[in-house]
């Protein structure tokens, strides 16, 4: 089937993009590079990254593994430093971790001592937020991610996609600024991972918050995002980036049409090269007998 | 119906208790076996006649070849032999007799002044280990709590204690003596030396063993250091430094063996071998289980009390969550559907 060009925007889409570019950058990556010390010599994971993320914009970074991904999000969160470049959010540049930037690992990080709601309670707590208005708060975070009804059950009693539901919920909670979010649902089953997804838009959609989602799942990227940066590897630097066309609000219906397949494809090329090329064929013995063939 | 032999394979409940049963009952066999099938080592002769020998007397105990020879002198002497039955020596005492100490042993009079009653002793040596075991932990908890978060911490006092963890604690004893006098401070202080420094390390081991990603998420929360410590580490390392405690404490028993004859001998140590002395093995054998009991119970006591202070850590099966598993298997998609609710 031919796809259209995925560059290609309808007018409301163009629309858009156009309000987007309008409202403040929030974040803003500038000529971002870290090294790290390999056995061999220094080992660049990621290197003159540049770009700007505006206020409630829905970015999604995708990559071939070892392209620095988990790098630039561990940044942005502070956890680890740059050797050159700058990193602002708001102007002011990122230092340390702090609860203006909220994160959501792939793995499940939930206290696990702690009630739900003890947990979604814990960034308010570490600000000096405590009792019942504290407490008022985290129950409406609760409500919003679906789970209000788990509030006094433990991490270990709830599901994977729950447990990324409470820590979805224990990240916003201290209402910041932006949510990075490393692979999040990677670890969910295709299932569970679909309604994720449609309820993360959901929760975009009513909270004023601007999200930078890592992911390698590329139907994810697409789905998700307004912005796609890919990634490529050894060392990381930033190959394109791709506005989706895809017309907002988004579900997984729209998984078929002619934009998203041209934005999947474009995808599939940048991150899987090798894949477009006739590559060699491998040298397997035949080890079946004649006439016993699969296909 | 499991197998009984499955590698990695739980067994079911009734199977897991028939087993600990058996694990006492094991070694009771086998002390039984010893003590009341005669042909089983038994390598003493009890005399139950003298015959006119004059240097034995009717109880007395000979080993088998000495009785075998004296038997033959008296054939060749053509005298009256002597006769006995086989034995065992006095420090093998059958499970019945020991049985019995564990009542006697508490009826027992001391024998000369200065002696004490099982009990007495007993409550000297729980003492002893409370007090050396309670001011070991004061200290080392929060210690090795500390080198588990800073590795400076950890640097600057790691090495030293790995060094001084190498010197047994009953070489401390003399010198213990000298400072702290002869009474019960002594020995307090020989627990403390052999107990601390391994608690250090043990700690902080289990400190750092926190997984890095709950502490990377409290800092994003914007936790600061003290609060990573008392609200990240100390939570989350808990349950794990409860169960250390109570291995530890096992430790202490051992050293307040070798504390309990520093200076003036105290506590059950003192009572195992004035009965020794007095030949009551039935008592120190007594004394001896009384110890494994005292130090079982203890340790079966914190464990009950562990699961239940921390059953996040050790989900046992409640009936709480199988209502809610059950209330909730599968229904996901109901509880959080796909597309939110028209407004």
């Amino acid at each position: 089937m031919r796809t259209p060009d995925y560059k290609i925007q309808s007018p409301a889409v163009a629309e858009r993009f156009a309000a987007i570019k309008r409202r403040p950058v929030v974040l803003e990556i500038d000529r971002l590079g870290r090294e790290f010390a390999g056995a061999t010599g220094p080992v660049t994971a990621l290197r003159e990254l540049s770009f700007a993320v505006h206020r409630r914009e829905f970015v999604c970074v995708i990559g071939p593994s070892g392209c620095g991904k988990s790098t630039l999000i561990r940044m942005l969160a502070g956890l680890d430093t740059p050797t050159s470049g700058r990193l602002l959010l708001d102007g002011k540049p990122v230092t340390a971790p702090g609860p203006d930037r909220g994160i959501v690992f792939q793995g499940y990080t939930l206290f696990p001592w702690l009630s739900v709601l003890r947990n979604v309670m814990f960034g308010l707590e570490m600000q000096g937020r405590t009792g019942t208005a504290a407490e008022a708060d985290a129950r409406q975070w609760l409500d919003l991610v679906g789970l209000a009804k788990f509030a006094d059950a433990y991490p270990h009693q709830l599901s994977g996609g729950m447990k990324q539901r409470v820590a979805i919920a224990r990240a916003l909670a201290p209402n910041p600024r932006v949510l990075l979010m490393d692979e999040p649902f990677g670890a969910l089953d295709a299932q569970t991972r679909a309604q994720m997804q449609a309820h993360l838009l959901e929760i975009w959609r009513n909270v004023d918050v601007t999200i930078l989602f890592i992911t390698h799942d590329l139907d994810e990227a697409v789905l998700l995002a307004d912005r796609i940066l890919v990634l490529k590897a050894n060392p990381g630097e930033l190959q394109e980036v791709i506005e989706v066309s895809v017309p907002r609000p988004r579900c997984i219906e729209q998984l078929t049409t002619p934009e998203f397949q041209a934005t999947r494809r474009r995808l599939d090329e940048l991150i899987h090269p090798k894949l477009h090329t006739p590559s060699e064929r491998l040298p397997i013995v035949r080890l079946t007998q004649a006439g016993d063939d699969v296909e | 119906m499991s197998r009984w032999f499955a590698i990695r394979q739980e067994l079911p409940v009734r199977r897991v208790r028939l087993l600990g049963v058996g694990a006492f009952l094991l070694p009771l066999l086998v002390w039984s076996l010893f003590s009341y099938v005669p042909w089983l080592w038994h390598p003493m002769i009890k005399i139950t006649e003298p015959a006119g020998v004059s240097w034995v007397r009717p109880g007395q105990l000979l080993p088998r070849e000495d009785f075998a020879k004296l038997v033959e002198n008296r054939r060749a002497e053509s005298a009256a032999v002597p006769e006995g039955v086989r034995a065992n020596p006095i420090f093998f005492q059958p499970p019945h007799a020991v049985a019995r100490a564990l009542y006697t042993a508490f009826t027992t009079k001391p024998t000369l002044r200065g002696d004490k009653w099982l009990h007495e002793s007993i409550a000297t040596s729980i003492k002893t280990i409370f007090w050396g075991f309670v001011i070991s932990s004061l200290i080392a908890v929060p210690l090795g709590i500390l080198c588990g978060a800073y590795v400076t911490a950890s640097r600057l006092t790691e090495p030293f204690v790995d060094f001084v963890r190498y010197m047994p604690a009953p070489a401390f004893g003399a010198l213990m003596v000298a400072i702290l006098g002869i009474h019960l401070e002594p020995k307090i202080a020989i627990i403390v030396i052999g107990t601390f420094f391994q608690q250090v390390l043990v700690v902080a081991n289990t400190v750092r063993k926190v997984d890095n990603g709950l502490l990377e998420a409290a800092q994003t929360l914007g936790a600061r250091p003290r609060q990573l410590i008392l609200r990240v580490l100390v939570p989350a390392s808990l349950p794990d430094l409860y169960n250390d405690l109570r291995i530890l404490l096992g430790w202490a028993w051992t050293y307040l063996i070798v504390a309990e004859v520093v200076g003036v001998s105290s506590g059950i140590t003192f009572f195992i071998n004035q009965q020794a002395k007095y030949r009551n093995f039935d008592n120190v054998y007594a004394a001896i289980i009384i110890i494994g009991v005292i130090g079982f119970t203890t340790d079966q006591i914190l464990g009950w009390f562990g699961r239940r202070l921390f059953n996040w850590k050790n989900p046992r099966p409640s009936r709480f969550r199988d209502v809610m598993g059950r209330l909730f298997a599968g229904r996901e998609v109901l509880l959080f559907p796909d597309k939110p609710a028209a407004p």
